[in-house]
């Protein structure tokens, strides 16, 4: 893992010691709301709906034990003793005080970590693969190139006021855990005739105007990624629009201007600034590989774990689910679930994330991350301790086996916390998963990626769910709008409006509706709801969900010849 | 023809806790709904939201959300004036949990 140079870890004492004096002087009243909000939206504080609330960066979602155990202390002394996992990698605390803040980040520094660029219109916390460097399927670990992007990112003079916020994620493998194709910038590792280089993505984003990512380079070499990047940026910050901030990012600027147009620009641009980046960077790059060299995997019998799978059934079933596969002999990837039937997904308490750092630093190489899925990683665990890992998770209640099933819902905070909510969204997450739970179906459902935003910014990713809920205000009432047939992967799809929203006391039973029609209409088990839904399309969920009649005149609608006006 | 006036409330968070508060009919604050002024005329509203907003060392982000009035005192008319009041749905947390 990534260690801090003595120039990051005096940058952050020093981005620490200011923004204590910018809280002391906002306290005193020598400066405005108007004047401390960019300061304090800088520094990832926010002022939410009960409370201000801080999100710390988790740079592309790598921790090791002791920075858990710090998140925890921090949980346990300055906030109500739990943190919520994001999205994006993030944790945030929902209870700070404001004068507590800045030494709340002065705890975080001790661990190398920060809340730099966590909000404002900044390049944000860089996503990666939250399986980089231990997948099966991976070409290399993105967590490198993340790291130098973050380095070149934080703080950089040119980008600190840019049209909007940009986000970058980045996979290194084909199988995208990253959602690179929804991102500012979504950069793919491939390998081609044995060269490695990398597919940069522009264009993406979810939020008011969803849109996919279109390919602007297929094929860059690593050296010349961060100049393109800084191109990229450049020609948006130049040409982004400020008149309208639903307008700013940039898709819409590729939307309006074409790609063909963006890459134009981006190649002047990256014409007259290559020349600047001398190999700094790549000597850099080099240093920062070295860091994450991968860990020495042991060589030991698993016999025992196979012994333990024929005789536990619940062990069985939460390896099934819940394990993925290790480039390494004997290894496995342990997806811990922050879902819990009924709990709020992706909140953990200190407890919770102590016994988390504790099984990374005994049995995971001292390796955590955080999915975009709002769950917890044990990257590296030799097959031979899952069963020491499980009866630990078991007793703080993290051995739920439900990842990628259908209680394993990525939720924003919604109108329980954020102030931009339209409408909640824990409360839809936990009634749906106790309700499948309830009912068995689970397990007979399979793969089910529900993302519920409680506002049409979209945090929650509802527009890549395979069911996909909004939830918006409508005359005053909380109301649900589903889509489904959305997917997040490698060839990301924006799901379909099944039509009218439905009320917060039908929308679980709406979901329940999609899922038995699916059960209903799939060939076999192995059709997946995703794959059922390609090949049968909308009318058949339509019909179950409003009526016969109205799946007519929605087909009859389609049918009717398009009128330009 | 301008809309009525409904009967509102001064509410804002407060600087160092962040919380939600209300302005009373002193011009104090207050943590509590049903210890608020209802406003029920609109120069009187529009002139003491300028003042409450005035107030920059002690709230942030003050206006004026509706409520009905009762013998309880003002309630919310809307959801997320009465997510305010309360406190998340998730967790017993926030003004539901504070004694008084």
């Amino acid at each position: 893992m990534y260690t801090y140079t003595e120039f990051d870890a005096a940058f952050v004492a020093e981005r620490n010691r200011q923004f204590r004096a910018q809280v002391a002087r906002r306290v005193e009243g020598a400066l405005t709301e108007d004047e401390f909000k960019p300061l304090r939206l800088m520094n990832g504080l926010y002022l939410q709906l009960h409370a201000y609330m801080l999100r710390v960066a988790i740079p592309y979602g790598t921790l090791g034990s002791a920075q858990m155990r710090q998140l925890a202390m921090i949980a346990e002394r300055w906030d109500k003793g739990y943190g919520h996992f994001t999205t994006r990698q993030n944790i945030q605390y929902n209870w700070p005080k404001l004068a507590e803040v800045p030494d709340i980040l002065d705890a975080l520094g001790e661990v190398q970590m920060h809340a730099i660029q966590t909000s404002g219109n900044t390049i944000r916390n860089v996503t990666a693969d939250h399986f980089a460097g231990a997948a099966a399927d991976e070409v290399a670990d993105p967590r490198p190139i993340a790291e130098l992007i973050r380095q070149w990112s934080t703080d950089h003079p040119e980008f600190q006021a840019l049209p909007r916020k940009f986000k970058v994620a980045v996979t290194g493998s084909p199988m995208d855990r990253a959602v690179t194709l929804a991102h500012d910038i979504g950069l793919r590792i491939v390998r081609r005739a044995g060269q490695i280089g990398y597919q940069v993505l522009v264009g993406g984003g979810l939020g008011r105007t969803p849109m996919i990512g279109k390919v602007l380079h297929d094929f860059l070499p690593e050296e010349d990624l961060l100049p393109y990047l800084e191109a990229v940026v450049s020609v948006w910050n130049s040409i982004g629009r400020r008149d309208n901030k639903f307008k700013s990012r940039i898709k819409i600027t590729v939307h309006e201007h074409g790609i063909e147009d963006i890459r134009a620009r981006v190649e002047a641009r990256y014409a007259l600034i290559r020349p600047l980046f001398t190999g700094i960077d790549q000597q850099m790059l080099g240093a920062i590989r070295a860091d994450f060299a991968p860990p020495v995997f042991r060589d030991a019998p698993v016999d025992g774990y196979e012994a333990a799978r024929a005789a536990d059934p619940v062990f069985r079933a939460w390896a099934d689910t819940n394990l993925s596969a290790h480039r390494a002999p004997g290894y496995a990837i342990v997806s811990i679930s922050l879902k819990a039937h009924g709990e709020t997904p992706g909140d953990a308490t200190a407890e919770q994330m102590r016994v988390m750092a504790d099984l990374a630093e005994r049995y995971g190489h001292d390796e955590l991350r955080i999915s975009h899925e709002q769950n917890v990683i044990l990257p590296h665990v030799h097959k031979s301790d899952l069963q020491a890992v499980h009866a630990a998770l078991r007793e703080v209640g993290l051995a739920t086996a439900n990842i990628g099933l259908i209680s394993d819902i990525i939720a924003c905070p919604g109108m329980d916390y954020c102030a931009l909510a339209t409408a909640r969204s824990i409360p839809i997450a936990q009634e749906i998963a106790l309700r499948f739970d309830a009912l068995k179906l689970e397990h007979e459902i399979g793969e089910m990626k529900i993302k519920i935003s409680g506002c049409i910014n979209a945090c929650g990713h509802h527009h890549v769910g395979h069911i996909g809920i909004l939830g918006l205000d409508r005359a005053g009432v909380e109301s649900y709008q589903i889509t489904i047939g959305g997917d997040g992967g490698p060839d990301a799809q924006l799901g379909d409006r099944t039509g009218p929203g439905f009320a917060a006391e039908d929308i679980v039973p709406a979901i329940e509706t999609i899922m038995l029609a699916y059960l209903d209409l799939r060939t076999d088990p192995s059709e997946t709801f995703l794959a059922a839904y390609r090949r049968v399309g909308m009318e058949p969920f339509k019909s179950a969900l409003y009526g016969e009649a109205e799946a007519a005149r929605a087909a009859k609608r389609k049918a009717e010849p398009h009128v330009a006006a | 023809m301008p809309r009525e006036f409904t009967p509102k409330v001064i509410t804002a968070n407060a600087l160092l806790e962040g919380d939600v508060v209300y302005l009373t009919e002193d011009d104090g604050w207050t943590r509590t709904l049903s210890e608020a002024a209802i406003l029920t005329d609109e120069a009187d509203a529009e002139l003491r939201l300028l003042l409450a907003q005035s107030r920059a060392s002690d709230v942030v982000g003050a206006y004026l959300a509706d409520v009905i009035a009762t013998d309880a005192g003002p309630q919310p008319t809307h959801f997320r004036e009465a997510f305010r009041r309360t406190g998340p749905s998730n967790y017993f947390h926030g003004k539901q949990a504070e004694t008084r």
